[in-house]
């Protein structure tokens, strides 16, 4: 029985992955582009060389960092789509250590990343306070709150923090050479960021499978009055399951500046903290599946503007396959399950 | 119209919710649809008004073979139905409503709907506002806005469950007085309560549902003695058990005063002993499971005041009345007491207050497997406990409360349960009262309140009687007041 | 002089706030009946530049315009079937349509950056458009702007002078109530789901054709969310929904006025700040600030409060 479910269960699950091709192959041939030739040129813009595949490594930093911290919020059943400005916020507080605080040059960088967790978790926090507190539902809290720090960091660049060699490029000026992280040689990867966003995944795997506290956010996502009943503490789990998302979001982007840029920029974010909800989306909430789609997405995501120069197409390419396969995914698992209920009815 | 219903049969999972009942309504009168809770009434209800589908049997409406696929259908063959909480849209208003549910299209005639309307409530003695919204209505108007509505659309049949259940008063006269008055224009009702006054008053003829089946009809005027004969079945047997000391006060309940908003109770007084089991009798909503929900600190008091153990609890929560060691174990057990998509092993791991920060998982899962063999527990650690049987789930609650507790509070401990794990149960919380526990819980099974409590309440409409011992109650002294003469 | 500069302003603000009306009403309906769109963002992204590129290849400006409402329409029909026959969530759903939606109007956009293209003509209307004051603020813009007041007003008649409109808002209020008078709760969801999407569609069009003409990269980006707030902040009826985007409006040109006097504030903040200001209102209508309102002022908790459709999110089976 149980085997024959595997094996109806097959062509299912390969669905998402077919679906995607098959429908944005027809999204380029409408565009006049050849399905065949992008796609290849997706992978190989990732692979052409191991500087370019060092850059999957710098994009997969922020999208790990944000996807562990995701993991968090979706545990206790929150929508942290603040998770923009979280990162916003963190790498403003970054930028504000290094340019406000004269630190000693081996300090800097141990207590920037220090700041940008405390901004990303202060940011959530008060997505968490909106809602536990003033009963504005955590999607357009966070919303609100991600235009208030865009608004903020605008604020900074293009005022106190303006660059003094202002038209050759928006953002502030660059950090100094303490403050940012060691390159692999060769690349524009460095390790530390690298290391910690690993870490940062395998605790929280480990957080929401081997602790207490792990394991109340479940409950409180599952069931909040029957977990309130066991003596769990809702309120205060809630908020800081949100603060933990911001830490690890905010510690995106300390890192966006501190080992990508180098300085603060205008949507510094890029999008990352969105595109980590569709990784956790589909890896079903769970942590071991992460690193794997985190990798994917990266690829995509690096491999993309080689769309541009070389078939004079928009590098969007990438956000429709990482957004087509998550759709699909969901649809298609939806439409498993009515199966398997529809078949559960005719057998009991 | 006159109604037959035919051998009609309904399965929900395993239970049997109505097995084989055959009845017949008479034109253009009143009969009453008797039975405690769990009986099939509503069952039957939702089933001739098209709510539900019947697995089995035949409805004949006028001798015509009939069947309904939702309620739409059943209106239209004439046979509607007042619901117990009215199926009504708070959020529009008394008009909107009213004008609901025709098969108008196009623009909504307001000035004529509204004139019907007015119609209507001036021959019933009814006074809606048809501007009001519906949200701002007492229980008992939204029933008369159902009432006039069906009516509205031409009902021959209307059935009420349980209509008098959070109504005032004067709102009941008036709804007698309609229904009497309907029932004298040829419209039959059908009047499903629990409440042998009630029935008595009203109908010209009952029949009574025990365990799905008809356990017989009776033509006015009844003898209330039959009447709870049929309803509970063959007399109470007493068992004499050893009395056990009581302890110490335990709970003080003084003057306290609860406001929902179906119901008010005021000069609550309770006193609980330690190793005292206390048994709560009543229909579902007559109070009961606020008192109960009031001493385990879930339903704020609204006045009065509540010490336990001594201490003042009035204003405590939950979590602070669980700190003295008083426990609720919920009936709704997936949706208040249990965590679905949550193994067994997960909800050990989850109350043990052993545990660390990192969760010893090896502990967990020894704990369940020893609590899942000592409470007979069909299932194994790994098993999601909304996968597990109602009988087990309610083993689980049991087993996972802590070792010593000063208060538990139960509600309908063995709901749904077979004769065998009923026992059990009352055996494992009877050993807890021998540890000084006292026990508050409810039931709608006569013989069990009677068989273990030492002292019973009867609830009706939100009072509650003096507490009676256990050993001066009759089957026939509860029922009467059960059905509403707290004397 | 003065009054003149007043009036043009005021109507700028009525023109440019037509595509969060279309978006804010089509939600509202969409709402109402008990389903959340989320994918607002996207999809006025995708239909706005649908819309574009329809009007420019075939030439024609309404072919634009139904190509945009199809989009739309096609858009809330995924979520509309996510959520009620596949049983998904539909705020999952929804955003992931948001990203989707935002990444093929990219793609697909790209041929049609910053090309000058068709655009609606302005159309005074004869007669009102000569009324002092009232007839340069209302009366003088192009068509689509005359379709927003229809919208709302038509809106408004739906909801309260119709039976399908009584029928709809029962659906979204509560479900079983819906079904027990006859009405087939999936279909109305499904109907006015695609309505709802449809008219996002047209405020997608609308940028791209009357008030940010043309097409470019992120062209509308921002305004699905905004338009999402408003209905919220306009407590789902339509005519408040309708308010909130002329208040939206007017806090932009209020912040490109007050930016010469504010010299030191860099432009971008006045750009972003009334996105932030919009949703800050939120958390004061939410919140218990309204409670705490002084007796007297009931009325202004009547205007300021608004209850979600108490369906809304729920699922549905009628079984």
């Amino acid at each position: 029985m149980r085997a024959r479910t595997r094996l109806t269960n097959l062509p299912l699950g390969a669905a998402p992955v077919v679906l995607t091709l098959v429908s944005s192959s027809l999204i380029l041939l409408a565009a006049g582009a050849n399905p065949f030739e992008a796609f290849a040129n997706i992978i190989g813009g990732a692979f052409e060389s191991w500087r370019k595949f060092a850059d999957v490594l710098v994009a997969l930093v922020p999208l790990m960092l944000c996807a562990a911290g995701m993991l968090i919020t979706f545990a206790a059943a929150l929508w942290n789509i603040g998770i923009e400005g979280q990162i916003i916020m963190g790498a403003l507080f970054t930028t504000a250590a290094v340019r406000w605080f004269p630190l000693p040059s081996a300090l800097i960088l141990p207590i920037t990343i220090l700041a940008g967790m405390l901004g990303g978790a202060l940011w959530g926090l008060l997505v968490g306070l909106m809602r536990t507190h003033g009963h504005v539902n955590e999607i357009f809290g966070g919303l609100g709150l991600n235009y208030i720090a865009i608004a903020l960091t605008n604020y900074f660049i293009f005022g106190p923090w303006k660059s003094v060699d202002g038209a050759t490029m928006s953002g502030t000026d660059p950090f100094p050479a303490a403050a940012t992280m060691p390159l692999i040689a060769g690349t524009r990867a460095s390790w530390p960021p690298l290391i910690i966003a690993l870490l940062a995944i395998a605790g929280v795997y480990l957080v929401l499978n081997y602790t207490r506290w792990g394991l109340h956010l479940k409950a409180i996502g599952l069931n909040a009055q029957a977990a309130g009943r066991m003596g769990i503490r809702t309120t205060a789990n809630i908020l800081l399951a949100f603060a933990a998302c911001g830490a690890l979001a905010g510690l995106a982007g300390s890192f966006q500046t501190t080992a990508v840029y180098y300085r603060l920029i205008p949507s510094i974010s890029s999008g990352y903290g969105y595109l980590s909800q569709l990784v956790v989306l589909l890896s079903l909430l769970r942590a071991e599946w992460v690193p794997l789609i985190v990798l994917f997405f990266s690829i995509i995501s690096v491999g993309s503007p080689r769309l541009e120069l070389r078939m004079q197409l928009d590098s969007s390419l990438g956000g429709i396959l990482q957004g087509s396969i998550v759709l699909f995914f969901l649809l298609t698992r939806g439409l498993q399950q009515r199966l398997s209920q529809r078949r559960e009815r005719k057998h009991g | 119209m006159f109604i037959e219903l035919e051998n009609i049969h309904k399965h929900f999972g395993r239970v049997h919710a109505n097995a084989g009942i055959s009845l017949t309504v008479p034109e253009g009168r009143i009969m009453g649809l008797l039975g405690e809770n769990g009986a099939g009434k509503t069952t039957l209800a939702k089933i001739l008004s098209g709510y539900q589908t019947h697995d089995a049997g035949t409805i004949y409406l006028d001798g015509k073979q009939a069947s309904f696929r939702s309620p739409a259908e059943a209106i239209r063959a004439g046979i509607g139905m007042l619901h117990q909480d009215p199926l009504d849209v708070p959020a529009l208003s008394v008009l909107e409503n009213f004008e609901l549910g025709g098969l108008q299209s196009g623009l909504r005639k307001s000035r004529a709907s509204a004139a019907r309307l007015q119609e209507l409530c001036k021959r019933f003695g009814f006074s809606l506002d048809a501007d009001a919204a519906v949200s701002s209505l007492t229980i008992g108007e939204r029933q008369q806005l159902e009432i006039v509505r069906l009516l509205d659309q031409g009902v021959q049949v209307l059935i009420l469950d349980e209509p008098t259940t959070g109504i005032s008063s004067p709102q009941k006269v008036l709804l007698f007085r309609t229904l009497h008055r309907l029932a004298s224009e040829g419209i039959s009702i059908i009047f499903v309560s629990h409440k042998l006054d009630e029935v008595e008053q009203l109908c010209s003829s009952v029949t009574v549902l025990r365990r799905g089946q008809v356990a017989g009809s009776l033509e006015s005027p009844f003898s209330p003695a039959d009447l709870v004969l049929l309803m509970f079945g063959k007399a109470l047997d007493i068992t004499e058990r050893p009395d056990v000391p009581l302890g110490d006060s335990l709970v003080e309940l003084r003057d306290g005063t609860i406001r929902t908003y179906r119901l008010t109770m005021d000069h609550l007084t309770l006193e609980l002993r330690a190793g005292e089991v206390v048994g709560l009798a009543g229909l579902e909503g007559s109070g009961q499971q606020l008192l109960m929900r009031a001493c385990a600190g879930i339903q704020p008091l609204a006045g009065g005041t509540l010490a336990i153990a001594g201490q003042d609890m009035t204003r405590k929560n939950y979590r602070e009345f669980a700190r003295l060691g008083v426990r609720f174990v919920p009936a709704a057990r997936l949706e208040e007491g249990l965590i679905s998509g949550m193994s067994i092993r997960e909800h050990y791991a989850l109350i043990d207050p052993n545990q660390g920060n990192v969760i010893a998982w090896g502990n967990a899962q020894t704990q369940a497997a020893e609590k899942i063999s000592e409470y007979n527990i069909v299932g194994s650690p790994d098993s999601l406990v909304q996968a597990l049987s109602g009988g087990n789930q309610q083993r689980l609650l049991l087993a996972m409360l802590p070792e010593k507790l000063a208060l538990l509070i139960l509600e309908h401990p063995t709901r749904g349960l077979d004769i065998g794990s009923s026992r059990w149960i009352w055996e494992h919380l009877l050993e807890r009262r021998l540890q000084g526990t006292a026990i508050l819980f409810t039931s709608t099974d006569l013989d069990e309140l009677v068989k273990y409590s030492d002292r019973v309440i009867v609830f009706s409409g939100g009072m509650m009687s003096a507490p009676t011992p256990a050993s001066q109650v009759t089957s026939e002294s509860l029922g009467y007041m059960i059905g509403g003469n707290l004397r | 002089m003065a009054n003149s500069l007043l009036v043009e302003t005021i109507a700028s603000v009525i023109a440019s706030a037509a595509p969060l009306v279309f978006a804010g009403v089509g939600e509202t309906i969409t709402e109402k009946v008990g389903i959340t769109n989320l994918s607002l963002d996207g999809s006025i992204l995708l239909s706005a530049m649908a819309g574009f590129a329809a009007a420019m290849l075939s030439g024609s400006l309404l072919v634009g315009v139904i190509t945009a409402m199809l989009v739309g329409a096609l858009v809330a029909g995924i979520v509309a079937t996510g959520s009620i026959a596949l049983r998904q969530d539909q705020v999952a759903v929804g955003f992931v349509l948001t990203v989707l939606c935002t990444a093929l109007s990219s793609f697909l956009g790209k041929p049609y950056v910053r090309v000058p293209g068709p655009s609606m003509p302005h159309l005074p209307i004869p007669y009102l458009a000569d009324i002092p004051v009232i007839g340069p603020i209302f009366f003088n813009h192009d068509l689509l702007v005359y379709l927003s007041y229809v919208v709302i007003f038509g809106t408004v008649f739906l909801f309260n002078r119709t039976q399908l409109g009584l029928r709809l808002r029962a659906v979204g209020e509560r479900p079983e109530a819906a079904f027990a008078r006859g009405i087939n709760v999936n279909r109305y969801r499904y109907l006015f789901t695609c309505l709802g999407g449809a008219l996002v569609g047209l405020g997608g069009a609308t940028f791209s054709l009357s008030v940010k003409l043309g097409w470019s990269y992120q062209h509308t980006a921002g305004f699905g969310w905004i338009a999402l707030a408003i209905v919220i902040f306009g407590g789902w009826n339509p005519l408040r929904v309708a308010l909130g985007a002329y208040l939206f409006g007017a806090l932009n040109s209020l912040a490109s006025i007050l930016q010469p006097a504010f010299p030191t504030v860099p432009t971008q903040v006045f750009q972003t700040a009334p996105f932030a200001f919009m949703i800050l209102t939120l958390l004061i209508m939410n919140g218990d600030v309204l409670e705490r309102l002084p007796r007297g002022s009931r009325w202004l908790r009547k205007l300021l409060q608004g209850q979600a459709p108490a369906g809304l999110g729920k699922r549905f089976q009628s079984d």
